[in-house]
Protein backbone atom coordinates (compact mmCIF):
# COMPACT_ATOMS: atom_id res chain seq x y z
CA UNK A 1 0.00 0.00 0.00
CA UNK A 2 1.23 3.63 -0.10
CA UNK A 3 0.86 5.38 2.69
CA UNK A 4 0.36 9.09 3.04
CA UNK A 5 1.19 10.77 6.41
CA UNK A 6 0.16 14.54 6.30
CA UNK A 7 3.60 16.62 7.15
CA UNK A 8 1.88 19.98 8.02
CA UNK A 9 4.04 19.89 11.40
CA UNK A 10 4.60 17.53 14.52
CA UNK A 11 6.37 13.84 14.31
CA UNK A 12 5.54 13.02 10.84
CA UNK A 13 8.89 11.51 9.52
CA UNK A 14 7.98 8.89 12.66
CA UNK A 15 5.14 7.66 10.73
CA UNK A 16 6.59 7.97 7.42
CA UNK A 17 9.85 5.26 9.27
CA UNK A 18 7.08 3.23 10.75
CA UNK A 19 4.75 2.20 7.57
CA UNK A 20 8.24 1.74 5.69
CA UNK A 21 9.34 -0.57 8.58
CA UNK A 22 6.10 -2.23 8.17
CA UNK A 23 6.62 -3.02 4.35
CA UNK A 24 4.75 -0.49 2.86
CA UNK A 25 5.69 2.60 0.86
CA UNK A 26 5.16 6.11 2.81
CA UNK A 27 5.06 9.51 1.56
CA UNK A 28 4.84 13.28 2.98
CA UNK A 29 1.51 15.15 2.04
CA UNK A 30 1.72 18.62 2.23
CA UNK A 31 -0.72 19.62 -1.31
CA UNK A 32 -3.92 18.40 -1.99
CA UNK A 33 -2.64 16.70 -5.45
CA UNK A 34 -0.93 14.31 -2.95
CA UNK A 35 -3.71 12.70 -1.41
CA UNK A 36 -4.97 11.60 -4.64
CA UNK A 37 -3.29 8.01 -5.31
CA UNK A 38 -2.97 6.88 -1.63
CA UNK A 39 -4.20 4.21 -0.08
CA UNK A 40 -4.66 5.24 3.30
CA UNK A 41 -3.59 8.41 5.78
CA UNK A 42 -1.95 8.99 8.92
CA UNK A 43 -2.46 12.13 11.16
CA UNK A 44 0.53 12.37 12.84
CA UNK A 45 1.15 13.74 16.50
CA UNK A 46 1.84 17.65 16.94
CA UNK A 47 -0.06 20.28 17.78
CA UNK A 48 -3.89 19.87 16.29
CA UNK A 49 -4.20 23.73 16.45
CA UNK A 50 -1.57 24.14 13.45
CA UNK A 51 -1.78 21.69 11.45
CA UNK A 52 -5.74 22.40 11.82
CA UNK A 53 -4.44 26.20 10.76
CA UNK A 54 -2.11 25.11 8.28
CA UNK A 55 -4.89 22.66 6.46
CA UNK A 56 -7.12 25.27 5.65
CA UNK A 57 -4.24 27.74 4.43
CA UNK A 58 -3.39 25.38 2.09
CA UNK A 59 -6.88 24.09 0.67
CA UNK A 60 -6.05 20.41 2.70
CA UNK A 61 -8.89 20.51 4.66
CA UNK A 62 -12.19 20.35 3.03
CA UNK A 63 -10.31 17.57 0.48
CA UNK A 64 -9.38 15.46 3.85
CA UNK A 65 -12.86 15.66 5.12
CA UNK A 66 -13.94 14.50 1.55
CA UNK A 67 -11.42 11.44 1.36
CA UNK A 68 -12.70 10.76 5.02
CA UNK A 69 -16.59 10.98 3.66
CA UNK A 70 -15.68 8.77 0.82
CA UNK A 71 -14.32 6.05 2.70
CA UNK A 72 -10.27 6.27 3.04
CA UNK A 73 -8.66 4.73 5.71
CA UNK A 74 -7.07 7.15 8.26
CA UNK A 75 -5.09 6.64 11.52
CA UNK A 76 -4.77 9.43 13.84
CA UNK A 77 -2.18 9.40 16.67
CA UNK A 78 -2.87 12.41 19.62
CA UNK A 79 -3.70 15.37 18.08
CA UNK A 80 -4.48 12.93 14.78
CA UNK A 81 -7.25 11.54 17.15
CA UNK A 82 -8.21 15.34 18.11
CA UNK A 83 -8.75 15.70 14.40
CA UNK A 84 -10.72 12.64 13.70
CA UNK A 85 -13.13 13.41 16.47
CA UNK A 86 -16.30 14.97 15.81
CA UNK A 87 -16.28 16.95 18.39
CA UNK A 88 -13.83 18.78 21.20
CA UNK A 89 -13.77 19.68 24.59
CA UNK A 90 -11.23 22.38 26.13
CA UNK A 91 -10.15 23.46 22.25
CA UNK A 92 -8.72 26.97 21.21
CA UNK A 93 -11.12 29.12 20.44
CA UNK A 94 -13.52 28.47 17.11
CA UNK A 95 -11.00 24.80 16.64
CA UNK A 96 -12.26 22.90 13.79
CA UNK A 97 -11.91 19.16 13.26
CA UNK A 98 -11.92 16.77 9.97
CA UNK A 99 -13.70 14.88 12.20
CA UNK A 100 -15.44 11.25 10.96
CA UNK A 101 -15.61 9.55 14.45
CA UNK A 102 -18.62 10.12 16.08
CA UNK A 103 -16.65 10.94 19.18
CA UNK A 104 -16.14 13.72 21.98
CA UNK A 105 -12.38 13.96 22.82
CA UNK A 106 -11.04 16.35 25.78
CA UNK A 107 -7.70 18.20 24.38
CA UNK A 108 -4.71 17.91 26.98
CA UNK A 109 -7.29 15.29 29.19
CA UNK A 110 -4.00 13.95 30.72
CA UNK A 111 -3.01 17.38 31.91
CA UNK A 112 0.25 19.02 31.06
CA UNK A 113 3.87 17.73 29.97
CA UNK A 114 5.21 17.22 33.89
CA UNK A 115 1.73 14.87 33.84
CA UNK A 116 2.85 13.20 30.43
CA UNK A 117 3.75 9.31 31.41
CA UNK A 118 4.35 5.88 29.48
CA UNK A 119 2.70 2.65 30.68
CA UNK A 120 1.04 -0.53 29.95
CA UNK A 121 -1.85 -0.48 28.44
CA UNK A 122 -3.95 -3.34 26.99
CA UNK A 123 -4.69 -3.22 22.78
CA UNK A 124 -6.31 -5.92 21.30
CA UNK A 125 -5.60 -8.69 23.78
CA UNK A 126 -1.67 -7.43 23.65
CA UNK A 127 0.27 -5.78 26.35
CA UNK A 128 1.55 -2.33 25.16
CA UNK A 129 3.53 0.34 26.02
CA UNK A 130 1.36 3.69 25.80
CA UNK A 131 3.56 6.58 25.39
CA UNK A 132 1.31 9.47 26.28
CA UNK A 133 2.49 13.19 25.72
CA UNK A 134 -0.12 16.14 26.83
CA UNK A 135 -2.74 13.65 25.71
CA UNK A 136 -5.97 13.84 24.99
CA UNK A 137 -8.92 10.71 25.55
CA UNK A 138 -11.97 10.15 24.93
CA UNK A 139 -15.11 11.95 27.01
CA UNK A 140 -17.86 10.24 24.96
CA UNK A 141 -18.44 8.01 22.03
CA UNK A 142 -21.70 6.75 19.88
CA UNK A 143 -22.96 3.37 20.48
CA UNK A 144 -21.23 3.02 16.35
CA UNK A 145 -17.70 3.26 17.72
CA UNK A 146 -15.12 0.48 18.71
CA UNK A 147 -13.03 0.82 21.91
CA UNK A 148 -9.77 -0.66 21.40
CA UNK A 149 -8.09 0.19 24.65
CA UNK A 150 -8.33 2.09 27.89
CA UNK A 151 -6.48 4.87 30.34
CA UNK A 152 -7.19 6.14 33.58
CA UNK A 153 -10.83 5.21 33.29
CA UNK A 154 -11.54 6.63 29.51
CA UNK A 155 -11.28 5.01 25.77
CA UNK A 156 -7.52 5.92 24.11
CA UNK A 157 -8.03 3.97 21.02
CA UNK A 158 -11.20 3.94 19.45
CA UNK A 159 -12.36 2.52 15.96
CA UNK A 160 -15.41 3.53 13.68
CA UNK A 161 -15.41 1.83 10.37
CA UNK A 162 -12.38 2.81 8.06
CA UNK A 163 -11.18 5.52 11.17
CA UNK A 164 -8.52 4.48 13.60
CA UNK A 165 -7.54 6.94 16.28
CA UNK A 166 -5.07 6.40 19.41
CA UNK A 167 -4.19 9.12 22.35
CA UNK A 168 -0.76 7.45 22.54
CA UNK A 169 2.26 7.33 20.10
CA UNK A 170 3.51 3.87 18.41
CA UNK A 171 5.45 6.04 16.62
CA UNK A 172 7.94 6.85 19.07
CA UNK A 173 8.10 3.29 20.45
CA UNK A 174 9.75 1.38 17.65
CA UNK A 175 6.18 -1.33 18.19
CA UNK A 176 5.02 -1.79 14.91
CA UNK A 177 1.91 -3.31 16.07
CA UNK A 178 -0.41 -0.72 16.14
CA UNK A 179 1.06 0.20 12.97
CA UNK A 180 0.43 -3.35 11.47
CA UNK A 181 -3.45 -3.65 13.23
CA UNK A 182 -4.14 -0.28 10.68
CA UNK A 183 -2.58 -1.93 7.72
CA UNK A 184 -4.18 -5.02 8.07
CA UNK A 185 -7.19 -4.66 10.20
CA UNK A 186 -8.74 -1.72 8.87
CA UNK A 187 -7.15 -0.92 5.85
CA UNK A 188 -7.55 -4.43 4.44
CA UNK B 1 -1.26 0.26 34.84
CA UNK B 2 1.54 1.35 36.05
CA UNK B 3 2.82 4.77 35.22
CA UNK B 4 6.09 6.59 34.60
CA UNK B 5 6.14 10.39 34.26
CA UNK B 6 9.49 12.26 32.92
CA UNK B 7 11.10 9.62 31.21
CA UNK B 8 13.69 9.97 28.59
CA UNK B 9 11.09 9.01 26.01
CA UNK B 10 8.42 11.09 26.90
CA UNK B 11 10.62 14.25 27.77
CA UNK B 12 12.10 13.92 24.41
CA UNK B 13 8.72 12.66 22.79
CA UNK B 14 7.28 16.22 23.86
CA UNK B 15 10.06 17.79 21.34
CA UNK B 16 9.12 15.37 18.46
CA UNK B 17 5.72 16.82 18.64
CA UNK B 18 7.07 20.39 18.34
CA UNK B 19 8.83 19.98 15.10
CA UNK B 20 8.06 21.28 11.86
CA UNK B 21 6.88 24.20 14.23
CA UNK B 22 7.49 27.68 15.33
CA UNK B 23 7.87 28.73 18.83
CA UNK B 24 7.43 31.88 19.35
CA UNK B 25 8.68 34.54 22.55
CA UNK B 26 5.10 36.14 24.29
CA UNK B 27 5.57 38.43 26.90
CA UNK B 28 1.60 38.62 27.73
CA UNK B 29 -1.52 37.19 27.19
CA UNK B 30 -2.86 38.84 23.72
CA UNK B 31 0.65 38.34 22.26
CA UNK B 32 0.42 34.25 23.35
CA UNK B 33 -2.93 34.45 21.39
CA UNK B 34 -2.09 36.46 18.55
CA UNK B 35 0.81 33.62 18.33
CA UNK B 36 -1.91 30.71 19.16
CA UNK B 37 -3.67 32.24 16.47
CA UNK B 38 -1.22 32.14 13.56
CA UNK B 39 0.02 28.66 14.59
CA UNK B 40 2.83 28.93 16.68
CA UNK B 41 3.19 25.16 18.01
CA UNK B 42 3.98 26.19 21.55
CA UNK B 43 5.29 29.76 23.05
CA UNK B 44 7.56 30.91 25.93
CA UNK B 45 6.81 33.28 28.30
CA UNK B 46 8.96 35.77 28.92
CA UNK B 47 8.94 39.36 30.68
CA UNK B 48 11.29 41.02 28.31
CA UNK B 49 11.90 39.82 24.68
CA UNK B 50 16.25 39.24 24.25
CA UNK B 51 16.04 42.70 21.83
CA UNK B 52 14.86 44.60 25.07
CA UNK B 53 16.96 42.73 27.43
CA UNK B 54 20.33 43.72 24.99
CA UNK B 55 18.68 47.55 25.08
CA UNK B 56 17.81 47.90 28.61
CA UNK B 57 21.00 45.89 30.17
CA UNK B 58 21.16 44.79 34.03
CA UNK B 59 20.40 41.16 35.32
CA UNK B 60 18.03 39.21 33.58
CA UNK B 61 16.04 36.98 35.22
CA UNK B 62 13.31 34.39 35.53
CA UNK B 63 9.72 35.81 35.00
CA UNK B 64 6.93 36.61 37.31
CA UNK B 65 5.00 33.23 37.87
CA UNK B 66 1.90 35.65 38.00
CA UNK B 67 2.42 36.39 34.62
CA UNK B 68 3.30 32.72 33.01
CA UNK B 69 0.42 31.72 34.58
CA UNK B 70 -1.81 34.36 32.76
CA UNK B 71 -0.55 33.09 29.51
CA UNK B 72 -1.18 29.51 30.00
CA UNK B 73 -4.57 29.93 31.07
CA UNK B 74 -4.49 32.46 28.25
CA UNK B 75 -3.78 29.23 25.23
CA UNK B 76 -4.06 25.95 24.89
CA UNK B 77 -0.64 24.94 23.36
CA UNK B 78 2.66 24.18 25.30
CA UNK B 79 4.59 26.93 27.11
CA UNK B 80 7.87 27.19 27.49
CA UNK B 81 9.56 29.89 30.04
CA UNK B 82 13.11 30.59 30.90
CA UNK B 83 15.73 29.86 33.61
CA UNK B 84 19.46 31.29 34.39
CA UNK B 85 22.07 29.03 33.28
CA UNK B 86 22.62 26.66 37.02
CA UNK B 87 19.87 28.18 38.23
CA UNK B 88 17.95 25.20 39.38
CA UNK B 89 15.82 27.21 41.96
CA UNK B 90 14.11 29.09 39.31
CA UNK B 91 13.87 25.61 37.06
CA UNK B 92 12.32 24.04 40.48
CA UNK B 93 9.68 26.86 40.78
CA UNK B 94 9.02 26.93 37.20
CA UNK B 95 8.15 23.27 36.76
CA UNK B 96 6.19 24.00 40.31
CA UNK B 97 4.12 26.11 37.48
CA UNK B 98 3.24 23.49 35.39
CA UNK B 99 5.25 24.69 32.48
CA UNK B 100 5.74 22.51 29.82
CA UNK B 101 9.02 23.22 28.58
CA UNK B 102 12.03 24.94 30.76
CA UNK B 103 14.60 26.68 28.22
CA UNK B 104 17.97 26.93 30.18
CA UNK B 105 19.02 30.15 28.39
CA UNK B 106 22.08 32.10 27.98
CA UNK B 107 19.78 35.08 27.44
CA UNK B 108 18.98 35.28 30.58
CA UNK B 109 21.69 36.57 33.01
CA UNK B 110 24.03 33.19 34.08
CA UNK B 111 24.24 32.08 37.55
CA UNK B 112 26.31 29.65 37.70
CA UNK B 113 29.60 29.80 35.44
CA UNK B 114 30.86 25.84 35.76
CA UNK B 115 27.73 23.98 36.08
CA UNK B 116 24.63 23.90 34.44
CA UNK B 117 21.40 22.70 35.80
CA UNK B 118 21.11 18.99 36.99
CA UNK B 119 18.30 18.13 34.58
CA UNK B 120 17.69 14.82 34.99
CA UNK B 121 16.27 15.65 38.63
CA UNK B 122 13.32 17.42 37.16
CA UNK B 123 10.01 15.92 35.47
CA UNK B 124 9.42 18.94 33.32
CA UNK B 125 11.67 18.78 30.32
CA UNK B 126 14.59 21.30 29.25
CA UNK B 127 15.73 22.58 26.17
CA UNK B 128 19.30 23.71 26.55
CA UNK B 129 21.06 26.28 23.74
CA UNK B 130 24.77 25.22 21.71
CA UNK B 131 27.03 26.32 19.28
CA UNK B 132 28.67 23.24 18.57
CA UNK B 133 28.35 19.68 18.86
CA UNK B 134 30.65 19.05 22.15
CA UNK B 135 28.27 21.33 23.83
CA UNK B 136 25.23 19.83 22.67
CA UNK B 137 26.17 16.61 23.87
CA UNK B 138 27.38 18.27 27.01
CA UNK B 139 24.04 19.26 27.66
CA UNK B 140 22.27 16.38 26.34
CA UNK B 141 24.44 14.40 28.92
CA UNK B 142 23.00 16.60 31.72
CA UNK B 143 19.91 15.77 30.30
CA UNK B 144 18.62 18.46 27.98
CA UNK B 145 15.79 16.87 26.17
CA UNK B 146 16.00 19.04 22.81
CA UNK B 147 18.77 21.02 21.80
CA UNK B 148 18.50 24.40 19.84
CA UNK B 149 21.33 26.18 18.00
CA UNK B 150 22.42 29.20 19.85
CA UNK B 151 22.48 32.19 17.32
CA UNK B 152 22.73 35.11 18.65
CA UNK B 153 19.56 36.47 20.29
CA UNK B 154 17.81 39.63 19.96
CA UNK B 155 19.72 40.79 17.02
CA UNK B 156 17.68 40.25 14.19
CA UNK B 157 21.40 39.03 12.81
CA UNK B 158 21.01 35.49 11.06
CA UNK B 159 24.70 35.09 10.43
CA UNK B 160 25.49 33.24 13.84
CA UNK B 161 22.53 31.11 13.45
CA UNK B 162 24.02 29.88 10.71
CA UNK B 163 27.57 29.69 11.93
CA UNK B 164 26.08 27.54 14.60
CA UNK B 165 23.91 25.01 12.43
CA UNK B 166 26.97 24.97 9.70
CA UNK B 167 29.46 23.83 12.80
CA UNK B 168 26.56 21.23 14.55
CA UNK B 169 26.01 19.58 11.13
CA UNK B 170 29.73 19.78 10.29
CA UNK B 171 30.92 17.90 13.33
CA UNK B 172 27.96 15.30 13.02
CA UNK B 173 28.89 14.75 9.20
CA UNK B 174 32.61 14.60 10.46
CA UNK B 175 31.40 12.07 12.96
CA UNK B 176 29.82 9.67 11.02
CA UNK B 177 32.99 9.43 8.40
CA UNK B 178 35.35 8.54 11.26
CA UNK B 179 36.98 4.98 12.45
CA UNK B 180 35.22 3.52 15.18
CA UNK B 181 38.80 4.01 17.06
CA UNK B 182 39.19 7.33 15.75
CA UNK B 183 35.76 9.01 17.81
CA UNK B 184 38.32 8.23 21.51
CA UNK B 185 40.07 11.18 20.63
CA UNK B 186 37.30 12.92 18.71
CA UNK B 187 35.55 12.39 21.91
CA UNK B 188 37.93 13.86 24.35
CA UNK B 189 38.56 16.75 21.90
CA UNK B 190 35.12 18.17 21.53
CA UNK B 191 34.79 17.50 25.51
CA UNK B 192 31.96 15.25 25.40
CA UNK B 193 30.73 11.82 26.44
CA UNK B 194 32.10 9.05 24.61
CA UNK B 195 28.65 7.08 24.40
CA UNK B 196 27.18 10.05 22.70
CA UNK B 197 29.35 10.49 20.58
CA UNK B 198 29.13 6.61 19.54
CA UNK B 199 25.89 7.23 19.37
CA UNK B 200 25.86 10.51 16.92
CA UNK B 201 28.61 8.49 14.72
CA UNK B 202 26.35 5.71 14.09
CA UNK B 203 23.39 7.47 13.71
CA UNK B 204 24.65 10.64 12.14
CA UNK B 205 22.11 12.68 14.00
CA UNK B 206 21.53 13.94 17.45
CA UNK B 207 19.54 11.59 19.85
CA UNK B 208 17.24 14.58 20.34
CA UNK B 209 15.64 17.30 18.39
CA UNK B 210 17.47 20.16 17.44
CA UNK B 211 15.96 23.45 17.10
CA UNK B 212 17.24 26.97 15.50
CA UNK B 213 17.22 30.58 17.33
CA UNK B 214 18.79 33.75 17.77
CA UNK B 215 18.42 36.40 15.03
CA UNK B 216 15.60 34.86 12.76
CA UNK B 217 13.24 37.74 11.62
CA UNK B 218 11.78 37.22 8.38
CA UNK B 219 9.68 33.70 6.83
CA UNK B 220 13.29 33.39 4.91
CA UNK B 221 15.30 33.10 8.04
CA UNK B 222 13.38 30.44 9.02
CA UNK B 223 12.78 28.50 5.41
CA UNK B 224 17.10 29.14 5.61
CA UNK B 225 17.61 27.43 9.20
CA UNK B 226 14.96 24.81 7.86
CA UNK B 227 16.98 24.01 4.46
CA UNK B 228 19.80 23.55 6.97
CA UNK B 229 18.63 20.48 8.71
CA UNK B 230 16.79 22.54 11.69
CA UNK B 231 13.94 20.56 13.22
CA UNK B 232 12.15 23.72 13.86
CA UNK B 233 12.26 27.26 14.84
CA UNK B 234 12.52 29.80 18.17
CA UNK B 235 11.47 33.22 16.86
CA UNK B 236 12.54 35.44 19.76
CA UNK B 237 12.10 39.22 19.03
CA UNK B 238 11.07 39.13 15.16
CA UNK B 239 7.67 38.99 15.86
CA UNK B 240 6.64 41.27 18.19
CA UNK B 241 9.31 43.80 17.35
CA UNK B 242 7.95 43.75 13.77
CA UNK B 243 5.39 46.11 12.23
CA UNK B 244 2.83 43.85 11.92
CA UNK B 245 2.97 40.58 14.33
CA UNK B 246 0.02 38.83 13.47
CA UNK B 247 0.70 38.57 9.55
CA UNK B 248 4.76 37.99 10.43
CA UNK B 249 3.81 35.24 13.19
CA UNK B 250 1.42 33.50 10.43
CA UNK B 251 4.12 34.10 7.14
CA UNK B 252 6.46 32.16 9.78
CA UNK B 253 4.39 28.95 10.42
CA UNK B 254 3.87 28.86 6.77
CA UNK B 255 7.60 29.05 5.99
CA UNK B 256 8.59 26.96 8.10
CA UNK B 257 6.29 24.16 6.77
CA UNK B 258 6.79 25.01 3.02
CA UNK B 259 10.42 25.45 3.92
CA UNK B 260 11.51 24.19 0.33
CA UNK B 261 8.68 25.88 -1.61
CA UNK B 262 10.02 29.28 -2.79
CA UNK B 263 6.55 30.23 -4.50
CA UNK B 264 4.90 29.51 -1.09
CA UNK B 265 7.80 31.70 0.61
CA UNK B 266 7.26 34.37 -2.55
CA UNK B 267 3.83 34.16 -1.52
CA UNK B 268 4.02 34.99 2.93
CA UNK B 269 7.03 37.41 2.20
CA UNK B 270 4.85 39.77 0.65
CA UNK B 271 3.39 42.61 2.08
CA UNK B 272 4.54 42.29 5.99
CA UNK B 273 5.81 45.42 7.02
CA UNK B 274 8.67 46.33 8.73
CA UNK B 275 10.91 43.70 9.82
CA UNK B 276 12.47 44.10 13.76
CA UNK B 277 15.38 46.66 12.85
CA UNK B 278 17.88 44.35 14.78
CA UNK B 279 22.00 45.27 15.01
CA UNK B 280 24.92 43.57 13.40
CA UNK B 281 26.51 40.96 15.75
CA UNK B 282 30.16 42.55 14.35
CA UNK B 283 28.50 45.74 15.93
CA UNK B 284 28.00 43.77 19.40
CA UNK B 285 30.77 44.31 21.89
CA UNK B 286 32.31 40.52 22.60
CA UNK B 287 31.26 40.58 26.15
CA UNK B 288 27.85 41.55 25.09
CA UNK B 289 27.31 38.38 22.95
CA UNK B 290 24.81 35.90 24.63
CA UNK B 291 25.93 32.80 22.20
CA UNK B 292 29.15 32.76 24.01
CA UNK B 293 27.65 32.09 27.76
CA UNK B 294 27.60 28.81 28.45
CA UNK B 295 30.12 25.96 28.90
Amino acid sequence: MKIGVLALQGDFREHIASSLEAGHSAAPIRRKSELEDIDALILPGGESTTIALLAKSYDLFQPIREKISQGLPVYGSCAGMILLADRILDGAPGQETFGGINMTVRRNAFGRQVESFEGEIDFNREKINGVFIRAPWVEEVSSDVEVLSMAAGHPVAVRQGKLFATSFHPELTGDLRIHQYFFEEICR
Amino acid sequence: MSEATGTARVKRGMAEMLKGGVIMDVVNADQAKIAEDAGACAVMALERVPADIRAQGGVARMSDPDMIEKIQAAVSIPVMAKVRIGHFVEAQIIQSLGVDYIDESEVLTPTDYENHVDKWKFTVPFVCGATNLGEALRRINEGAAMIRSKGEAGTGDVSNAMTHMRKIGGEIRRLTAMREDELYVAAKEMQAPFALVQEVAQTGKLPVVLFTAGGIATPADAALMMQMGADGVFIGSGIFKSGNPAQRAAACVKATTFFDDPKVLAEVSRGLGDAMVGINVSDIPAPHRLAERGW
